[in-house]
């Protein structure tokens, strides 16, 4: 079993967690990611690694509540243990001195690429990184992306804290200032916010890397559910990724696919709502008793 | 009973095996064969002649001494069958289940030059499902060798291998990606062919007696390469399947709904989806769905398709849809178990032969509209022996679908080979391997099974298992002559 050691509540919906498992983080690597099943009848959820300790033997994670499992996982407390922790899973970034690189964080998307930045930046490169998020209390990692930042840039989309931009804006004007300077630019969030960062580095012809996350199971190549239209051809996000050319990536079919389960998702979140609703109408009368 | 005379014995009709109707069991996920009463498995056990020369034996991957076990489940000596049996096989129960027994003991059985043959398989499920119940035999590891030995996947020839090399008196370990062991066992044969729980009791049985470390949610390649395990192990065997499926190469395979069979497969069986949302795990099903392939993966996928479109209907109300079968060959090419076809046909299933997908058509929303084919007919017997299909010019049509399943083989998964550049492999991506010990051409590293010979049958790569072992053992006393 693998112990979540520390939990951190970054919002309502984000949580943080450190989680013993030293067989992962004896071989974790910026860019790569981990599938957990939180219990016996659980789903496998894939995560990108968020950072590692390799000599206390831990991963740290951070996600967001979005669907019933993840809503179930951030209720779990230190203490408890989640059934899988599997990993490290997918190719690491290829990290070694560019020049001067961008790296883009949206939303939970910050986290992941936090420990590219961090690899990027012991490297050798200039580090700018933007990261936003569509509101302040979405916002992480601010400090920690900092430090590993000659530069950075924060955005939220309704101006409660930063910029009030998407992401997008100031990175065009970075590549407008600095033409043929930057050598290449990670992304990582939405898969929405991706596909526009992919756009608007296209014209500027700046290899930009984007961390897909489609739907996946086994996460080692066996139901090939994750496979995403590349120019060249299908590619598995598990085993030929997560990282991939945006340039080339077919985003309308990524997002499709995306949304492939959302009735059977919105329903398992429904129903999760509704039982826990009644454990909690339960205890407060037990309480009143 | 009086010895019956060898025409007595011929006269007596093969047993038929219970099992649930048609009717009924494309409602629920549950076994379809019940399996034989002790009547019955007696009685059919007086079919075999007890061959002087038995040539059963030699159709038997690994070498089940069938007369022996057959004359004591005859002789009402359960436990002598469960002993004789275990000689050769420790997965009775999971062989009974699965082997494609027509095309080996059974295929050789004299009685069925003239009429059927002894029913070995159903016999054989017999007696594991006996010894589950009763444990009559016990496997004991013989004394310890000190030797360290690491197995990779925990399929059927990782498991025979443990199993053997465990009996031997070796210290094993097993590794295993997914968060259960059992490989193929349990993501890909479906629950209605073969329980979870009998699988999980073989192998918990075997472990617990042999002192077998099963370490699940370890993925070789990434978790721990090769190297590692070289570093901590004084032998290797590759047991790790051919996991990585196949699709073909034709326009509209990213369209939602259309899958790998191991994607379906998977979240039926390993992820539980048929009992979603009491599991976590969704699965969709089509109202019209099409399994490209006719092998044991395509008739599980059709079957399990069947089964949820049946529970929707009772759920929902409403037609309960159609599953067809689509194959490029004829009936007589197919290559799923004979049980399996039959059992496909009577549940409803439609095959569609000499058909072959050439476009999947979407439907201006991310989805599926129907699938384009073209007919074929049968030319010149190609490298298979088996006659090639052509297509038929201008006979295209559109086959009104909404899902689509590739069920068309599966090759091994690359990862295992991280870092492995010593390990030669051919071009199709098998392991290269001795074809007798499993010796492949790193020092100390063994491999068997689908990850050998590309997707084949469960007893073939427990017969590799078995041979690797009794290699590996005598490596092993011979200070690592290799």
């Amino acid at each position: 079993m693998y112990k979540i050691l520390e939990k951190q509540v970054l919002s309502d919906v984000t949580k943080l967690m450190v989680v013993e498992a030293p067989q992962v983080a004896r071989k974790a690597q910026a860019g790569q990611f981990i599938i957990v099943i939180t219990h016996e009848r659980g789903e496998r959820i894939p995560l990108t690694i968020a950072d590692y300790d390799r000599e206390a033997g831990t991963i740290t994670m951070i996600f967001q509540e979005v669907g019933k499992s993840t809503m179930e996982m951030g209720l779990m407390e230190v203490g408890d243990a989640f059934k899988t922790v599997v990993g490290p899973l997918g190719h690491p970034t290829e990290i070694e001195n560019f020049g001067t690189v961008v790296c883009v964080g949206g939303g939970v998307g910050i986290a992941p690429v936090y420990p590219i930045a961090r690899a990027l930046k012991e490297a050798g490169n200039k580090v700018i990184s933007i990261i936003g998020a569509r509101t302040k209390d979405l916002l992480l990692w601010e400090d920690k992306m900092r430090a590993v930042s000659d530069e950075l840039i924060v955005t939220t989309d309704d101006g409660s804290y930063g910029r009030k931009d998407l992401v997008t804006v100031p990175l065009k004007e970075i590549l407008e200032a600095n033409p043929g300077k930057i050598a290449k630019i990670w992304a990582i969030g939405p898969a929405i916010m991706m596909k526009f960062v992919a756009a608007t580095t296209k014209p500027f012809n700046v290899p930009t890397i984007v961390s897909l996350n489609s739907i996946m199971v086994d996460g080692t190549g066996m139901c090939g559910g994750c496979r995403v239209l590349m120019d060249e051809g299908a590619q598995f996000v598990c085993v030929d990724g997560p990282e991939f050319d945006g340039h080339k990536v077919d985003w309308n079919n990524l997002l499709s696919r995306m949304s492939f389960y959302r009735s059977e998702e919105q329903a398992a979140v429904q129903r999760f709502r509704e039982t826990h609703k009644c454990n909690l109408d339960r205890m407060v009368e037990k309480g009143a008793k | 009973m009086a010895e019956l005379t060898k025409k007595e014995r011929m006269k007596i009709p093969r047993q038929e095996m219970p099992a649930q109707t048609a009717e009924d069991r494309v409602e629920n996920f549950s076994e379809v064969a019940l399996g034989y009463t002790l009547e019955m498995a007696q009685r059919e056990a007086e079919r075999c002649l007890q061959c002087k020369e038995p040539h059963c034996m030699d159709g038997c991957p690994v070498e089940v001494t069938i007369p022996q076990f057959i004359e004591a489940v005859r002789e009402g000596n359960l436990a002598k069958a469960v002993a004789a049996m275990k000689a050769k096989n420790n997965l009775p129960a999971i062989c009974g289940r699965v082997c494609p027994q027509e095309v080996q003991c059974e295929s050789r059985c004299i009685l069925g030059k003239k009429g059927e043959p002894v029913a070995i398989g159903r016999l054989e499920r017999y007696v594991g499902d006996f010894e589950l119940a009763n444990k009559t035999f016990a496997v004991t590891k013989g004394p310890a060798t000190g030797k360290k030995v690491a197995i990779v996947g925990s399929g059927p020839s990782g498991l025979t291998c443990a199993v053997d090399l465990g009996i031997m008196g070796h210290d094993v370990t097993i590794f295993e990606s997914l968060q259960t062991p059992g490989g193929v066992l349990v993501y890909g044969i479906p629950e209605f062919r073969l329980p979870k729980a009998v699988i999980r009791a073989e192998i918990e049985t075997a472990a617990n007696a042999l002192g077998i470390k099963i370490k699940p949610d370890h993925v070789i390649g990434r978790t721990l390469t090769l190297d590692d395990l070289q570093a901590e192990f004084d032998a290797i065997f590759l047991g790790t399947g051919a996991g990585l499926p196949m699709f073909m190469r034709i326009p509209g395979i990213n369209l939602n709904g259309v899958m790998s069979a191991n994607e379906f497969l998977t979240r039926v069986n390993l992820m539980k989806g048929y009992q979603f949302p009491e599991y976590d795990t969704p699965v969709k099903v089509g109202h019209r769905v099409a399994v490209i392939g006719a092998g044991n993966v395509a008739m599980d996928s059709a079957r399990c398709a069947l089964r949820l479109q049946s529970l929707r209907a009772k759920a929902n109300g409403g037609e309960r849809g159609e599953v067809h079968i689509v194959y490029r060959r004829s009936p007589a090419e197919v290559p799923a178990r004979r049980e399996e076809v039959h059992h496909a046909e009577e549940e409803g299933v439609i095959f569609d032969f000499l058909t072959n997908p050439i476009e999947i058509i979407g439907d201006g929303q991310g989805g599926i509209a129907a699938m384009k084919c073209i007919r074929m007919e049968l030319g010149e017997p190609d490298q298979s022996g088996r006659r090639s299909p052509v297509p038929i010019k201008g006979s295209e049509f559109d086959m009104k679908v909404d899902q689509v399943i590739f069920a068309l083989g599966t090759s091994p998964n690359p990862l295992v080979f991280f870092n492995a550049e010593g390990l030669q492999r051919s071009k199709h991506g098998t392991v290269v391997a001795h074809g007798e010990n499993g010796r492949t051409t790193m020092k100390g590293v063994w491999a068997g099974g689908d990850v050998v010979t590309g997707a084949a049958t469960v007893i073939s790569a427990m017969g590799a298992g078995k041979r690797a072992a009794a290699d590996i053992d005598a490596y092993l006393r011979d200070d690592g002559e290799w």
